[in-house]
């Protein structure tokens, strides 16, 4: 049975979803940046990005979500534990956990976020911001269209960054081991 | 009252995964029944373990509890339940707690995709095999942190050993799992995939199982799956981090009762995960053997007739065991136990012979028999080889099964690209 | 409210990539600056995933550019934190602290 013929399916209760899954990253977001304990940093990061893949599989990008719960969650957050393992930090969990410049930091956030609202509230000459129409797409053949973008002959864009982006990938993976060596 | 029965027989119809029908009461169902077996398998592999390897050792195994050990896995579950839960001193006390349930999170939502059946899954997911592979490899995460939040030597070394070993060998059977959804592009009508239930359906369509095709890539393919699969659940011969002569148990030393056995469900799900994998990726998932050679309504009905002739000789050898129990008056309560239990049997395999529930019921029963083969390839190797040391063990992670895995794939898009190959040398040779 | 549209997936974006900034500019821990470096990407992977739906619906079902950069993200992100942690453990051998007040060796 060929998935692209079938007719979709409306989803199920998508805005109590999306709401969920958004007070999970906002909590997670939080937690993130005002735990003394890096671990539980790195938990609730973890938390963090598996929400995210969620809601990626509520914009109908399976291949993302899969990408990310392989690489973000299942790769440099184990990548983090580690290194937050190795360095014994359990002197820092008893100093002060914001650094001196704080205040500054707080004002250039709050100028950002000003600048957000200012952005998202606009209204340029009566026309909303993002006009949607109506999308009904599958998830079936978003793989497909994917390598299409990346691989195909024909249609394919992406090519010459794919391979710039396995270049850079040998070069991290290099600067990493001479970094973290003992005697280069 | 009237919609809802209509919405729960509207999908009785469909020859779509509840998922795919968007249909919430059947998935669930599929859910909750999955769930349940599940736990029955890893009750029954606790026993079966322990008797196989008993008798792999010239030894009998547990024999007491019920009839020949049956109700050995109940007590040691009461035991693990009522046993007292102790907590390190200085462990952290909520990385503590959430530890075991990350790795039962990540071993069950693998379920969510593994194909029993054409239709018999929860949901048909497009990145089937990449979503299996990448939430089987969260439960990384819950070892490591279980090992910190022990706050003691021999978890924490035990879990970076543990997660190394896992992390390393994900590479490897990535690299198998890439050559097989490569040789899934090569069907006449239909693009490659990644879903489970293509990858099968496309076993189907070439005709032979993938474990066969481009003799002997496959077959190279699978034992690279089949050799990392059983590094990455930790299991002999690869459980040095988990050995109770080298590390004291590993990371989960430091855990008693209830959440031990939560690792211990853990562990035995995700053997079952990645035998699933393996068998519908290279063994054609819940196809009946020889689709294809033995095509027509006999040889179906034949071969449908099978799962309850399975059954029905497992009845027979319980009832042989049970003709020949001692005649003591102390023996005649397991007696009784035994001759119920195959009973039981006999009762479940003259159920698989009526017609609706036998058409329903044999894909499942192809591949949990695949399955319940892996599982027994698991308690043998456990049986028969000795542990590798950790050094022996990364060796070949990466240098024995990554190269090859790699010179597999090569020489699989090699292969299986011939045809335009030539054609493409041959058009850029003309003058 | 309750017709999730590109904008409410935006504004969440935004969210995320403002407790991002906050995170990196306020904490002295090198390791949770690094974590709020990937909160920053995660919200603009967030961004572009929403915006490749709202250019599906325009430019038809094959319109998956958002979706294909945003994995150039996450690889990109996974490049960066592999060497960031790299330093970051080449820094703790020499002066064996975490503290990014600290970080001043070339400060004459």
């Amino acid at each position: 049975m060929n998935p692209a013929t079938v007719p979709a399916n409306p989803p199920v209760a998508t805005p109590f979803f999306f709401y969920l899954l958004a007070a999970i990253m906002i909590i997670g977001g939080i937690l993130v940046i005002t735990r003394r304990n890096a671990v539980h940093s790195a938990m609730a990061l973890i938390t963090t990005l598996l929400a995210q893949a969620a809601l990626y599989l509520m914009l109908y990008a399976p291949f993302v979500a899969g990408v990310q719960i392989i690489l973000y969650a299942g790769g440099i957050m184990v990548l983090f534990l580690f290194v937050i393992m190795l360095i014994s930090i359990e002197r820092t969990q008893k100093e002060r956990q914001f650094n001196k410049q704080w205040l500054v930091g707080i004002a250039a956030a709050a100028a950002l976020g000003g600048l957000f609202i200012a952005v998202y509230t606009t209204r340029t000459g009566g026309r909303t911001l993002f006009p949607e129409g109506r999308l009904t797409y599958l998830e079936g053949e978003n793989t497909q269209r994917v390598a299409a973008l990346l691989f195909d002959r024909a249609t394919g864009t992406y090519m010459f960054a794919f391979e710039i982006a396995s270049l850079l990938l040998l070069v991290a993976i290099i600067g990493a081991v001479v970094m973290a060596k003992k005697r280069i | 009252m009237h919609g809802a029965i209509q919405y729960i027989l509207s999908y009785l119809e469909s020859n779509q995964t509840p998922g795919a029908a968007g249909n919430v009461f059947w998935a669930t169902v599929y859910i909750l029944l999955v769930f349940v077996g599940l736990s029955i398998a890893v009750i029954a592999m606790n026993w079966l373990e322990r008797k196989i390897l008993a008798h792999m050792q010239v030894r009998l195994g547990p024999m007491r509890v019920g009839p020949h050990g049956l109700l050995q896995p109940i007590a040691d579950a009461l035991k693990l339940l009522l046993k007292e839960d102790i907590i390190p001193a200085e462990a952290d006390k909520i990385v503590f707690w959430v530890a075991p349930f990350i790795v039962v999170l990540a071993a069950f939502t693998v379920f969510v995709v593994v194909p029993f059946g054409p239709t018999h899954a929860i949901t048909d997911m497009n990145i089937g095999v990449l979503f299996m592979l990448g939430v089987s490899s969260l439960s990384v995460l819950g070892i490591v942190t279980a090992g910190w939040a022990s706050n003691s030597h021999y978890p924490l070394i035990g879990a970076l050993r543990s997660s190394a070993q896992m992390v390393s060998y994900e590479v490897a059977m990535g690299l198998a799992v890439v050559s097989v959804i490569l040789m899934t592009s090569l069907n006449e009508t239909s693009t490659g995939t990644l879903s489970m239930i293509g990858i099968v359906q496309s076993q189907l369509a070439q005709r032979e199982w993938f474990i066969f095709k481009f003799f002997p890539l496959g077959l190279i393919g699978f034992f690279i799956f089949a050799v990392a699969m059983v590094a990455e659940t930790n299991r002999a011969p690869f459980d040095l981090p988990e050995a109770e002569s080298e590390l004291t148990a590993g990371f989960h030393t430091e855990y008693s009762g209830f959440r031990w056995s939560l690792f211990f469900l853990a562990e035995y799900s995700a053997m079952i995960a990645v035998s699933s994998i393996a068998v519908t990726l290279w063994l054609g998932g819940w196809l009946r053997p020889f689709p294809n050679a033995l095509p027509g309504s006999t040889w179906e009905l034949v071969f449908s007739l099978i799962p309850g002739f399975t059954f029905l000789f497992l009845a027979g050898m319980t009832f042989y065991s049970t003709a020949r129990m001692p005649k003591h008056p102390l023996f005649r309560v397991q007696t009784i136990g035994l001759g119920g239990f195959g009973a039981l049997l006999a009762l479940v395999g003259l159920i698989l012979f009526i017609p609706g529930v036998r058409v329903r019921v044999q894909d499942i029963f192809w591949f949990s028999a695949k399955v319940a083969g892996f599982m027994y390839l698991y308690i043998w190797y456990r049986g028969t080889f000795p542990r590798y040391r950790f050094d022996q063990l990364m060796k070949v992670g990466w240098k024995v099964l990554l190269p090859t895995g790699l010179a597999l794939l090569i020489l699989t898009a090699l292969v299986a690209m011939r045809t335009e190959l030539l054609a493409d040398l041959r058009g850029a040779w003309r003058p | 409210m309750l017709e999730i549209s590109t904008l409410h997936y935006l504004v969440l974006g935004a969210a995320l990539f403002l407790l991002g900034v906050i995170g990196v500019l306020t904490r002295r821990n090198v390791v949770i600056v690094l974590m709020s470096i990937e909160l920053i990407l995660n919200a603009v992977n967030l961004n572009l995933v929403a915006f490749s739906r709202y250019w599906q619906g325009i430019h038809g079902p094959a319109a998956l550019h958002g979706q294909v950069f945003s994995i150039f993200v996450i690889t990109d992100a996974a490049a960066e934190a592999a060497v960031g942690l790299g330093i970051l453990i080449a820094f703790f051998r020499n002066k064996e602290t975490v503290n990014v007040d600290e970080v001043n060796l070339l400060k004459w």
